[in-house]
This record gives C-alpha cells, structure tokens and sequence, in this order.
C-alpha cells in the first residue's frame, strides 16, 4: 500500500499559543510531520498563530499561515489554497476542535477536503465522554462508574424538548436533577471533567456536596459543547499510559508505556512520569496492552498515534480506562524521545497511506516501524510549575494540569535517572524544609501533592520516615519509595560519589542494542569501565572528523523561557551544520525540536548543570576539535554556565563572558549608560528599610522595588508610597515587624515612569556595525513585563526622531559592550526623554518574532557572525524604520493562564506571567491587533455592551475609548464613579453597581458578565494586591471568556481596531512566503 | 534493596572478553554457572523467562536494566524448575513486597541455586554478543583466576550439534487436563521442553493434552482417540533430534498437526528443509511477523536461537509472496517471516493439514496478539476444518475483541 496519490495538498493545523497543556510538542510533531509530507512529494498549507514556532518557519511549508486558529479565517485559507486534505491530528486539541467545527459547518464538504489521520466520527468517540463509554463497554472494557450531566440540550437524549435549539442552555432544575442522580452513581469524593477542555480545564476533585454542585456546574460552562464527565474516585491506584500506532491496515503497536508515580489524582502532566513502567508484572502489562490496542480499534482511529490512560490497582490487578486521546500529544512527545521511535514522523507517512512494515526504523535504517521499541535504560519525566508567579493560587496538584513545562532524564538505572531528572529541574529556589521540622510533619506536608513534594519526601526519608508511613500519606508505590530510600541514602553513584563507575555515554537505538544504530542521540549513565578503566563510550564522531559546536539549550519551558528560545537554539544548530561544522545540542527538554534527533549533528540528552554539560564536552574534546559552545540561545539558563564553561577552558563563542557580565551587572551597566551619556531611571539600592526609606525619597515615587537576588523578574512591584514599601519589604525581603532595624535582603529601586511608552529592540552586532533587526512599540505602557504586552512591528506611533534615537543608542550599548551575535535593550520612551530598561546580551525572547516578521532569520545571522562572519557579509536588507516601512504591520500578543488558575488576579504587571503568543499580520496596524486578538482567544466583539471600570487617573483616557466605542454603536456600561465621569463627558452610559454595594438582589457588573450581557471590559486595577471588586469582575471576564483589557492603552487599539473591522467581513489572510517576498 | 555486602564477580566469555560486577543469586554462595551467553529484549517477565525450559544449558542477559521489580510468584512458572544456567543484570532487584508476590526474585535465585551477577554493563555485553554471536561464557566469583576460568570456559560444549531437549522431556507420557475437560479432544504433544502456558492455553480451550516423551515413536503418539497432534518448544539444536523428526514424519497426514518454536523447526525439517543457528537468536517480545498471505503484521514474543533454512538456501524470504513447494506431504508454503531479518516464521502444509510458527503465540513473557491461534487451532479440531488456515493473520479476532463487526462471519472464538 504505497502513498497515496489522489491528493496532492494537505493542510497541517498547529496548537497554537503556548498554554499550560499543550506547549512545545506540538511544534516538535508538527515540524516533523511538515518535513515527511514535503519528503512524500506533497505540498503542505500550514495554519499556527504561533511565531515561535520552528513549523511556521518558511521553509517548512509551501504555504504557511500565522493565521487566528479560528473557522473563520482557516475557511477563509482552505478556500485560497484549496488543500486535498486536512491533517488535523498533530495540533493538539486546538487543531482536533477546528477539524470538528470546520467538518460541522460544512467547510470541509464545501471545499471537498478529507480529513485524514483520524476522521470525525473518530475524534468524536474518542472526545465525546459519552460516546466512548459506550464504545468501552461495547469492547468489553470497564472504566470508573461514571454518569453525563449534560448543561445544554441534545435532541438525541432529549426528545421532550424538541423545540429546543442544539446546544441551547437546559434549566437550572433540570440540570440540578442530574447532579443528584451523578452524585448517587459516584459517591464522594468524585472526579469531575469537562468534555472537549484542554489539560482538563474546569474539572476537580469533588470532596464535598457543596464542592460537587460547585465543580460540575463550572465545569459545564468550560466544555464548548456543555457536557461533563463525573466519575467514580480511583485516586491511589496505579496510572499508567499506553502511546499505541495503528496503520490502515490495521497493524497495531505500542511505543511505550508510561507509569506516574504520583497515583491516580494527579494529572499525568502534573505527575513525575517513568518510562517503561516499573511496577506491573508481564502478565497484567500484557493486558494493558491488548486493553490498549481494543481501544484504538474500538474507538476507530484509523492511523496514527493515540494515548490510552490506565488506572490499574495493584492488588486486585483490576484494570480500568481512563481516557484515549486520538492524535499525538505531550506524552507521545515524551515516547518518542525516551524511546527514539518518531510518533509524529510516523504518523504522517501513515496518514497517507503508508503501512507501519512500508517506514523504515530511522534508527537503525535497517529494520521497519512495524515493530515495539524495546528500551534498555530508564526515563524519568518532571513536570516544571510557576506557582510562585500566581500569588493566592491553589498549588495543590490535581486532575487539572497546572505544570507549564517539563524535563526529562535518562540513566541507566531509576535512581540516576531520577537523580538527573531533579537537576534537570532547574529550580530558582529550592524548597525550604525548616531544620526542626519532624518526620510527621513532613508526611503530612505530602498528602496533599504539591509541586515540592518528592524534596521534602527524600528529606524525610533521611530524618527517619519509614516506607509504610509515606505510602499511607501519598499512595505511591512501595516499589518507587524503596528507590527513593536509596536515593534519599546516598547509596546510589551520582556525579559527586562514583564508587568506581564512570560516567558512560550510551545511545538511544530503539532496540536496547540488538541492532546497530545509526542516530547520534545519546545520554549518561554511570558503568563500571573496561578492563583498561576506559569508559564505554557510544559515541560516534564524523567521518571524516569536522570541527564541532556545540549549543546549550534552554532546559524545561518555565515562564519567560519558553519555547522562544528553543527556536534559538535550533536555528543555530541548523546554522552550525551548514558552516561545515558538527551541530551538538545539549538539552533536556523533551517537547522541543531541539531534542528531536535529526536536528543535531549529536544530541546529549543531559541536565543544563554545569558537571552535566562538562561531562559532555570532555567526550566532545575527546573525539575531535571542539570549535567553542554557544551560550547565547538558551535563555538565562547557558548564560549563567558561562563564567564556569570558560574558567575550565572552554572556548564561548559570541558575546564574552565579561561583556555578559557587563549586562547583567546593574552597577557594571549603570557605568556603560554613563560612559555612552544615555539615560537609565534613577535607581538606588538598599539593605534595611531607614534605607529603602531614604532611597525612596531620593528616587522618586513611585517606585518600581525588586529583591537583588532574584533572577528573571520575579516578586517585582510597582509602590506608590512609604507603606507600600514597607509592606513590600516585609512580604519580600525578610522584614521583620518586630525588629524593624534589622537588615533585610538586598532589593533595587528603580523610580518607575508611569505612562511611558516601552519599546523592545533586537540587534545583531559583530563587534564593529550593528544591525538593527527590529524596533517594537509596546501596546501596554512600560509597567507590564515586555514578555506580557502586546507590541507592533513597526511601531505605530513613535516619531521618526525617536525611531532614530533608540538606533543609535542600541548601536552604542552594542559596540561598548562587544557583543558578538544577538543583543535585546529595552528602552521606555517618556515624553522626548529615551531611557534604557536593561539590555539582554543574548537572543531574545522576540527574536522569532521579529525574525518572522521582517523575513531574516536573526538567529541564524547570529550564528553566521559568532563563526566569523562580518554584518557587511550577511547579505541583510535594510533596517527597518517607523510607520510604513515593512510595508505591513505584524502584531505579537501574549497569551496568559488566568483561566488555569482558580484564584489569580488576572491583571498584568511588572512580572511575567504569559506562557506563550501568537502573531497577527495585516496591512494595517488595527486590523492586525484584531487578528493577534482573536489569535490569542479573546476576539474583539463588533457590537453590544462594554463595561468600563477605571481608576481616576486612567479616566482621561478612558473617556475617549469610550467616545470611540459608542461611535462604533456599543452601549456602555460603567460603576458609578466612571459612569460619572462618562456622563459628564456627553455619553449616555448605564451604571451597574460595584460588587461590595450590592445587596444581594441588585445587578452587579460580575453578575452581568456571568449572564452574558457584556461583550468587552475594560478594567484598570487600583494597584493593591488585595481582592477588589476589579479583581472580581476581572475574573468573572476570564471565566465567561469575554475580552478583558487592563489598560487604557491597549483599550484605546483595542477600540481603533474594532473600527477597522466594521463592515470589512473576515480580514485578509496572508502567507508568510508572500510577505517575506516583498 | 542493593544486597547487604558485595562480592565481586565477573562474566568470561569464550573470546577472553571479562565483563565485571556483583555476585548475587547463587553465585554468593559459590557456585558458578557456564554455557551459552544470549540475551533477551523483554522489559518484562524475567520469571517465565528463566523457567523457560527453552532456556537450558543457557546464561541469559537481560537487557532491560531492572530485574526483579515485582518479585516471583508460582503463577508465572512456565515449567516446574529454572532451566537458565545463570542470570546477567545490569540492576538486580530483590523485592519479595510487590503486591503479588510470593518471593524476592533473588531469593529465589539463590534458593533454586541459579547463579547471577548484576552491576554488568549489560549494554556492552549485548552490543558484544551483537557483533561477534552468541558465545560460551561462565560466571565466575572476583576470587577466581581468570586463567582458570577461561579453561573452564573453553571446556563447555558448542550449542550447535546439542540435543538439549532430551534433557528437558519428560520420562513418561502422562495427560493434563482430563479432570477438567474429560470430554474434551485429545492432542498428543511431543514434548521437547513444552511450556505451561501451552498446555494452559489448549486446556484453557477444552482440550485435554497428552504430553509425550521426544523418544515416543508415531505410533505411540497416536495411539487412542487423538484427535490433533501438537509441535512444542524446546531447548538445544533442532539437527540434533532427527528421531523426533522421523515421529512428525510418521504422524503428518494421520492427524492435524500444529506447532510451535522447536516444532515449527522439526517439522520443517521433517518436509526435507534444514536448520541452522543464527548469529545471536531471537529472544523478545517486540518482533514484527508478517503473514505474507495476509499483509498483515503481529508483534510476536520470540525465543530461538536457530532458524529454518530457505530452500533457496539464503536463509531469508526475499519477496511479497509466500514460498511455495513441493514435498512428500504435498504442497508446502513458508508464510510468515520475521521483518527483522527476513527469516523463516511460518509453514502451513494444506495438503497434510499442519502448520507451524516460530513464533509464542502464548506469549508468557509478551504479547497475545497470536492468542487467537489457539482458538483457531481448538475449533478446527472441533469442526474437522483444515489446519492451513489456523496461522493467517486475518485482523477478525482482534476486530471481534473490540467488540466491531467483522465482515466475514468470523470463524474465530471469541478471545481468551
Ligand atoms: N476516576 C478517577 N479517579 C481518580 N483520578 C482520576 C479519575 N479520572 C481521572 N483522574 C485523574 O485526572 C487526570 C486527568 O484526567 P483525564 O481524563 O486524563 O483528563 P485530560 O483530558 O485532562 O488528560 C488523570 O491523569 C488522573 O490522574
Ligand atoms: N523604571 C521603570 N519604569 C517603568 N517600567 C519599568 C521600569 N523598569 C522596568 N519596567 C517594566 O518592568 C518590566 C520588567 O523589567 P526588566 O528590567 O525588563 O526585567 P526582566 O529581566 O524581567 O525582563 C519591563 O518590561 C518594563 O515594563
Ligand atoms: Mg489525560
Ligand atoms: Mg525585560
């Protein structure tokens, strides 16, 4: 059965933004399956809003759209370009729910395209809670006792309210009645997930009554058609995951199988995972898989690759479904990297017609893909949080994915493994364990999981806890906690304690050695040597032998490291190979690119500690010239490896260690902006709060404060006055109320600009010209992290004076520094005066971005530089300038995780908190914004209300959004002082009353966005951290899912955008490769 | 779990290659076990894979690092003793808590007087045997000289030429499953190292088996109301049992045959092909066989060290189709081959209605997609139907499993 040749063209649906549940693995599975069509002949139309994707890069498609993930504009594309076929399963569950709605609108039959991969009724037996259920039990396959509460009507299961519409809202009785009925199949404490959510989203454990009524009805609002799955408890049994591929012939085999040791209860993305299950004996394992392979043929996935989750008791072997996934996902990212079988790369060839014996095995080039990737080392997975950015979150890990990324490990037995997955974590802080805390009160601190709990489990294994103890606290298995007491002992052979074992690099082979691997994809283990006390080594150099680079990734994606960096880093690998010189990746980010195989020359799945990353480059030396390693792309993470790579000798290539230095030192940099004569905020520093106190009034309020010792813009706060500042002191900096005279920790205050315009530069230099790639103009005023504004390129509203300045000063920072490669400075433009923010001598987090939108790739010309070249050499264009000098304006939107997060304030400040962005492209600056909006999932309404809330300050500007938005024929809304304010202004506006006035009875601007009647808000917060009634309505937006804007600025584009739409229909929809070729 | 106090061991292989680690198992209490070195690519079922009767004469290396994870239970016995020499680990585990189990695994090494030695790196060692073949080796405590050791080594005898299963057959014919099934159709299987997990499978299906000595003549074997006569698995070099082949050749035509591992081996050999030892054997649970006359593929558990010859003599099934032929028992056909190396996995004999794979449909350690077979095989006893369909991969069972409609009236019972 050879490829098929009735279709030509196939569009490839990406994920989208990085959210929690669904980051960087998709950029890993699409690229691959973008790069195996185009090798089958095919021609591929790419849909992804995410521009720091490696798939969205030109060259990996004919046709590549960084369009909204939406029907309307993918109709619109499927229409210019019309594809043959739509492969849907390989972005997620963003791209399986636009398959499903542009099959049920009639675009696919319209256009005449084919789904393959997994057709609709598939992905709707696998999505449907119901529909599989009943499939399951058709099979002969148990799953927990579970019961549907539907919260909208369907005529199949309601024949009594014909009248009804499809998806109309049933009555509160009526859904009431069914919560009554769940309770009784499930008892308590039950599990509540909502159809069609993403990593779980809107479900939870329900312990109590008033919990349950609480979790099914939010949850009936998160899933898109309405429906929740409520389930019998089986949290502490076993979980386990199968990653299955089937071929149109009905071949059918398991990659891998995966076992968390967290117990069922936490969310296997939450979960520290192990691969190959660890715990179950042949026989039960053997079921998994035959269970496994029926649910694949049950559910009707024709090709491809699916996730089959287990919960499996240990004692009474009993075996149940939990859920089955049909297309790659996280954990089939995760298989193919601990395994070396390609999923995703195999999954497109089966999409067209392949058969699983028809591939070869890339591996071995020898043996087919027909076969089950037996493995002969152990992989540990750790899930990476960022609780600490999200203040009065609930930390507690539950059925609802919280992790925002991941790293994973390999060693030759589960405690190196483990041991290297834990390093791989790269933590800022390590948890704190009081000395004097007891056994007991540790075992109970791990009762409920929390992301520090493996840490205070091993320390309480060496306080004395026993076994049995922590089973009965968290249910892990008895097998694991005997490991871990080992590891906790010491008594197994780390880096630090050898015990005559030497680290040894072996390969990943698919095969456990049987045959001969020919993919240079490596990781350490500790073995005993030779008989000569040489390492066994694996590792293969070139023949004949070239010069080798090797490139520091960015370790687990954390916010402000994302998947931005690990472009960087394999753009630079791409680079390095076309120099000639061998490409070596080192990284343990199992969702990225960057850990794909066929990226590097040499890839070393190691920790990015700096013992890890010299271990490799003593082999790298060993085997050849190393030319030097590349620090620049990775983020913070390689940056901070610097100092120490160059002190055992190791050659930096690109910007050196004392121009790092020099950037990242706020003194050392205050003296370079001196000597330049640019300007910086005032800023002081202090140690005690007399001297904060003094700093402040020599500064100026307000004041943007920050603890010295924290990296990456953590606990950053904008204070108004002396108590402010004192509270911050206390909260961050170790004040003591009692002892206020005592020292406190180092924190810098820097006067912070209200009102200013932040504006975000990349540049290359060589160290004699500097090219400047990109200028962007932030939407939100400086105050808002970089990484959490929207910005335009080229700016929208800076005049050509200013553009000509920031030029010159990003020049000067450049040249003064000696970078060599990538620089980022941000500036903040207050009135005529320009001030420099900091500058990042590294590539940025917009680096794709900018790249994408200005078509050069800026990485790879880093690259090129860092190996010798000359900016005169690169064959750039010309800089671009102000308005109008691209010829098109491209938008980039943050995308935030407020929705994940059941408590946040969604408001936006000083420090980061988006995971991921899309990109928007248009002629036109407001229609642009319009795209990037709807592209980040809060499309800006063309009609109906807007409630408006604003501090006095912000009043001003908000009146003439509001002037412009009732031009546009939107009734607005407002609380009483803003309503006011608007009055007076000449514009009628309803007023509804504030949350805290409310008698109970009254309209509430909260209960009206929960009703739906509002179509836009626009709220800007007071500035106290504490729960006000903006923080209310502000989550109220999030969960109704209506947009929510936090300036006034972003309100003012937002408002200039709507405007543009008016009367356009769906805006143009543009190729990346038309763009570029102007 | 790591064992109290460590005692230095070693593997010699035949070519002077010293692999080193820890005793455990037996070997802590002296005694050393010598034979042929061969590894296995199971990640799970190292119990059913030591009682393996398969397994003897045999040092067996797993290559999955982690030995012994959930302990040892009777339930996973595939024959009443270890038939393995010795055992090589990269990590052994004694762990007699696991939730089923009856025993550490170590423990019960050490009680069955089973040599082992982990802390090996067991990576290299495969890699070694990979590249050069399977070889002679012993394993031998630190104390030992190694000049003594690699005499002792080069004192063992060659696998090939060995008839191992003579070692492993019973002494008398006896019948299992009569209580259970006393009604039941009657195989007679020779037994040259049979695993419980067949006999548990055919009695599992309603038949009673009757398990011959490798010295039963045809006469024997057919004697009474048998209704169908099975081909076991076995140990040692399949040239070195020709009696057992003369049998076959007695039974083929008198009654349906069918078989597994060794007898697929004997009874091609029996229709005028050879075998021959491959370089390092198949032994695992992740082995793509093709039914050639299907198209389709099956992940197979695999435990063989030689393979049959092609009549074309290359030892591999080069095209699409299968390879036909005649034979003093009609048309014969290989039909499956193993995608790894192309060699032999299946012959089907229309005309003497027998067929045999290489393969372990009843898995014990690995998968059951081939569990079907023994449906098959139990119903075309019941029905007189013909045994060259038994092997066909045709999807029906494995449709039926997850409860699809199949187009073809399926002729398969429902799964075990
Ligand atoms: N019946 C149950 N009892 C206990 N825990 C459960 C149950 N069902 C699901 N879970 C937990 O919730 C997590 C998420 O559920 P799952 O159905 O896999 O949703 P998702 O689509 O988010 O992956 C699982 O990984 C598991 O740990
Ligand atoms: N003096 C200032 N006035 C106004 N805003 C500031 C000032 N300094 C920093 N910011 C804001 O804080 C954000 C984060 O500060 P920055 O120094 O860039 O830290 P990071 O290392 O996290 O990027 C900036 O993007 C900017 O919006
Ligand atoms: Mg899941
Ligand atoms: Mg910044």
């Amino acid at each position: 059965m050879p490829r098929r040749t009735d279709i030509r063209r196939i569009m490839i649906l990406g994920s989208g933004p990085i959210v929690i549940g669904q980051a960087a693995e998709f950029d890993y599975s699409g690229a691959q399956a973008c790069k195996v069509l185009r090798e089958e002949g095919y021609e591929v139309v790419l849909v992804n809003s995410n521009p720091a994707t490696i798939m969205t890069d030109p060259e990996y498609a004919e046709r590549t759209y960084v369009e909204p993930l939406l029907p309307g504009p993918v109709a619109k594309i499927i229409e210019q370009e019309r594809p043959d076929a739509l492969l849907p399963t390989l972005g997620g569950q963003t791209a399986l729910n636009l398959a499903k709605a542009l099959h049920e609108d009639g675009t696919l039959e319209k256009f005449g395209v084919e789904l393959i991969g997994a057709n609709y009724d598939a992905i709707n037996c696998a999505e449907d809670r119901d529909l599989f259920a009943q499939a399951m039990a058709k099979a002969g396959l148990k799953m927990p006792a579970s019961l549907i509460v539907r919260g909208t009507y369907d005529p199949t299961n309601h024949p009594d309210h014909r009248d009804a519409a499809d998806g109309e809202k049933l009555p509160a009785a009526q859904i009431d009645a069914q919560i009554v009925e769940a309770l009784e199949t499930t008892g308590l404490p039950a599990i509540i997930r909502p159809a069609f959510t993403l990593g779980g989203r809107g479900g939870g454990i329900a312990r109590t009554e008033e919990e349950f009524r609480k979790i099914v009805l939010g949850g009936i609002d998160a899933s898109p058609i309405g429906q929740v799955l409520v389930d019998q408890s089986v949290i502490g049994w076993g979980e386990f995951e199968l990653e299955v591929m089937r071929d149109k012939a009905d071949n059918v085999v398991i990659v891998c199988s995966i076992e968390n040791i967290d117990p069922m209860g936490v969310h296997t993305g939450d979960s520290v995972t192990v691969a190959p299950q660890q715990t179950l004996t042949d026989r039960l394992y053997q079921q998994l898989r035959d269970q496994a392979i029926r649910v694949m043929r049950a559910v009707g996935v024709e090709t491809g690759g699916s996730n089959v989750q287990f919960a499996v008791n240990p004692h009474t072997e009993e075996i149940l479904i939990i859920e089955m996934n049909p297309r790659v996902s996280r954990s089939s990212a995760l298989a193919s990297k601990a395994t070396g079988f390609p999923i995703a790369k195999i999954a497109a060839r089966l999409a067209v017609g392949y058969r699983l014996d028809e591939i070869t095995n890339d591996i071995t080039k020898a043996t087919p893909a027909a076969f089950e990737p037996t493995i002969d080392y152990v992989v540990v997975k750790w899930p990476r949080f960022a609780f600490e950015k999200f203040p009065g979150v609930d930390d507690r890990l539950s059925t609802h994915m919280k992790s925002v990324g991941e790293a994973m490990a390999l060693g030759r037995t589960f405690r190196q493994a483990f041991a290297k997955a834990m390093r791989s974590r790269e933590l800022d802080e390590t948890p704190k364990i009081a000395d004097d805390a007891t056994i007991e009160e540790l075992v109970e601190r791990i009762r409920e999981p929390r992301t520090e709990r493996y840490d205070i489990l091993l320390e309480a294994v060496r306080r004395g806890a026993t076994d049995e103890q922590i089973h009965e606290s968290t249910g892990i298995d008895p097998w694991y906690l005997a490991e871990l007491r080992a590891l906790a002992l010491g008594d197994d052979p780390t880096p630090s304690d050898d015990a005559g074992l030497v680290r040894t690099f072996k390969s990943v082979d698919t095969c456990a050695a049987e045959f001969a691997a020919e993919t240079p994809y490596f990781y350490s283990g500790w073995e005993r040597p030779d008989a000569d006390g040489n390492a066994r080594h694996e590792v293969r150099f070139s023949d004949p032998p070239a010069p080798s680079v090797v490139i520091l990734g960015s370790g687990p994606n954390r916010i402000g490291q994302g998947i931005e960096f690990d472009y960087c880093c394999v753009h630079a690998a791409l680079t390095v190979r076309e120099s000639g010189r061998d490409a070596v990746m080192i990284n343990c980010n199992p969702e990225t690119v960057s850990t794909d195989y066929d990226t590097s020359n040499r890839l070393y799945f190691e920790p990015l500690t700096l013992e890890d990353v010299l271990g490799v480059l003593e082999v790298e030396q060993q085997g050849g010239k190393l030319d030097g390693v590349i620090v620049q792309f990775g983020g913070q993470t390689p940056l901070r490896l610097a100092a120490g790579l160059e002190q055992a000798g190791i050659k930096i290539l690109g910007t050196g260690v004392e121009a790092i230095d020099r950037a990242e030192d706020r003194g050392a940099f205050g003296t370079v902006l001196d000597t330049l004569g640019y300007q910086a905020p005032p800023y002081a520093t202090a140690t005690s709060l007399a001297g904060a106190l003094d700093a402040a009034d020599s500064v100026g309020f307000p004041l943007l404060v920050r603890p010295s010792y924290v990296l990456g813009g953590r606990a950053m706060e904008i204070v108004d006055d002396r108590d402010a500042l004192t509270d911050y002191l206390r909260r961050e900096a170790g004040l003591s109320p009692e002892r206020p005279d005592e020292p406190t920790k180092e924190i810098f205050l820097d006067r912070f600009l209200e009102n200013a315009i932040e504006v975000d530069v990349d540049a290359l230099c060589d160290g004699e010209s500097v090219w400047v790639g990109g200028i962007m103009q932030h939407v939100e005023q400086a105050g808002i992290h970089s990484g959490d504004s929207a910005c335009a390129l080229p700016p929208y509203s800076l005049s050509d004076d200013m553009i000509h300045r920031i030029r010159e000063q990003t020049r000067g920072m450049a040249l003064e520094l000696g970078v060599l490669g990538l620089i980022n400075i941000q500036f903040a433009v207050h009135g005529d005066d320009l001030y420099v923010i900091e500058a990042n001598p590294r590539a940025s987090r917009t680096v794709p971005f900018v790249s994408k939108a200005i078509g050069v790739p800026l990485a790879k010309m880093a690259v090129r530089i860092m190996l010798g070249e000359k900016i005169g050499e690169l064959g750039l264009p010309r800089e671009a300038g102000g308005q109008g000098s691209l010829g098109h304006v491209a938008v980039k939107e943050a995308v935030l995780p407020f929705d994940r997060f059941v408590g946040a304030d969604a408001t936006l400040g000083p420090e980061m908190r988006s995971t991921g962005e899309v990109m928007g492209v248009a002629a036109d600056f407001p229609t642009a914004f319009a795209k990037a909006s709807a592209a980040a999932g809060s499309p800006l309404p063309d009609g109906g209300a807007v409630f408006i809330s604003v501090t006095d300050d912000d009043k001003p500007g908000a009146i003439e959004v509001a002037r412009r938005l009732h031009g546009e024929g939107f009734r607005l809304v407002a609380t009483h002082g803003t309503q006011q304010a608007l009055i007076a202004a000449g514009l009628p506006c309803d007023g509804v009353a504030k949350l805290q006035d409310a008698d109970g009875e009254a309209v509430t601007a909260v209960s009206e966005i929960a009703a739906g009647t509002i179509a836009l808000v626009l709220n800007t917060p007071t500035g106290s951290g504490a729960r006000t009634d903006g923080y209310e309505i502000r989550r109220a937006a999030i969960t109704a899912g209506v947009p929510c804007l936090t300036t006034v600025s972003a309100g003012a584009v937002a408002a200039d955008a709507i405007a543009a739409a008016r009367g356009a229909g769906e805006p143009t929809v543009i190729a990346l490769q038309d763009l570029n070729a102007r | 779990m790591s064992s109290s106090s460590s005692q230095t061991a070693y593997l010699l292989l035949e070519d002077g290659t010293r692999f080193d680690g820890e005793a455990c198992g037996a070997l802590r209490d002296g005694v050393t076990g010598g034979g042929e070195v061969v590894f296995t690519t199971g990640m799970s079922g190292y119990q059913e894979s030591v009682t393996d009767p398969s397994f003897a004469g045999q040092l067996i290396v797993f290559t999955y690092p982690l030995i012994g994870n959930y302990g040892v239970r009777a339930a996973a016995m595939e024959s009443d003793a270890i038939h393995a020499r010795a055992v090589i680990m990269r990590e052994a585990v004694n762990y007699a808590d696991a939730p089923t189990a009856e025993s550490g695994w170590l423990d019960w090494l050490s009680e069955n007087g089973i040599p082992a030695i982990t802390g090996v790196d067991t990576r290299a060692l495969v890699r070694h045997i990979r590249d050069k073949g399977a070889m002679r080796g012993g394993l031998f405590a630190g104390s030992v000289d190694q000049t003594d050791a690699a005499a002792q080594v080069a004192a063992l005898p060659s696998m090939a030429g060995q008839d191992l299963a003579s070692t492993v057959t019973p002494k008398q014919a006896h019948t299992v499953g009569e209580d259970r099934n006393p009604n039941g159709p009657l195989i007679a299987a020779i037994d040259t190292g049979i695993k419980r997990s067949i006999v548990d499978e055919l009695v599992a299906r309603g038949a009673r088996v009757r398990l011959h000595p490798l010295s039963d003549g045809a006469d024997a074997v057919l004697a009474g109301d048998v209704d169908a006569v099975f081909l076991a698995n076995g140990p040692g070099d399949p040239g070195a049992v020709d009696h057992v082949v003369e049998t076959i050749r007695g039974v083929l035509g008198q009654k349906p045959v069918f078989g597994i591992c060794m007898g697929h081996q004997l009874l091609c050999r029996a229709v005028g092909l050879t075998t021959y030892k491959l370089p390092f054997g198949h032994r695992g649970g992740n082995h793509p066989v093709k039914d050639l006359s299907t198209g389709r593929v099956e992940i197979t558990s695999q435990n063989h060290g030689f393979a049959v010859q092609t009549p074309d003599g290359t030892g591999r099934i080069e095209g699409d189709e299968p390879v036909r032929w005649s034979t003093d028992f009609g048309v014969a056909e290989l039909s499956h081959l193993n995608l790894y190396d192309r060699t032999v996995e299946g012959l089907v004999l229309p005309e003497a209605n027998a067929a045999t794979v290489q393969y372990h449909p009843e898995a014990a350690p690995g998968p059951n997609d081939a569990s079907y077979l023994f449906d098959r095989f139990l119903d075309r006893i019941r029905t007189s139907g013909s045994i060259a369909d038994v092997t066909k991969q045709t999807g029906d069972a494995a449709a039926a499993a997850a409860g699809l409609q199949t187009d073809s009236p399926s002729t398969d019972g429902a799964s075990a």
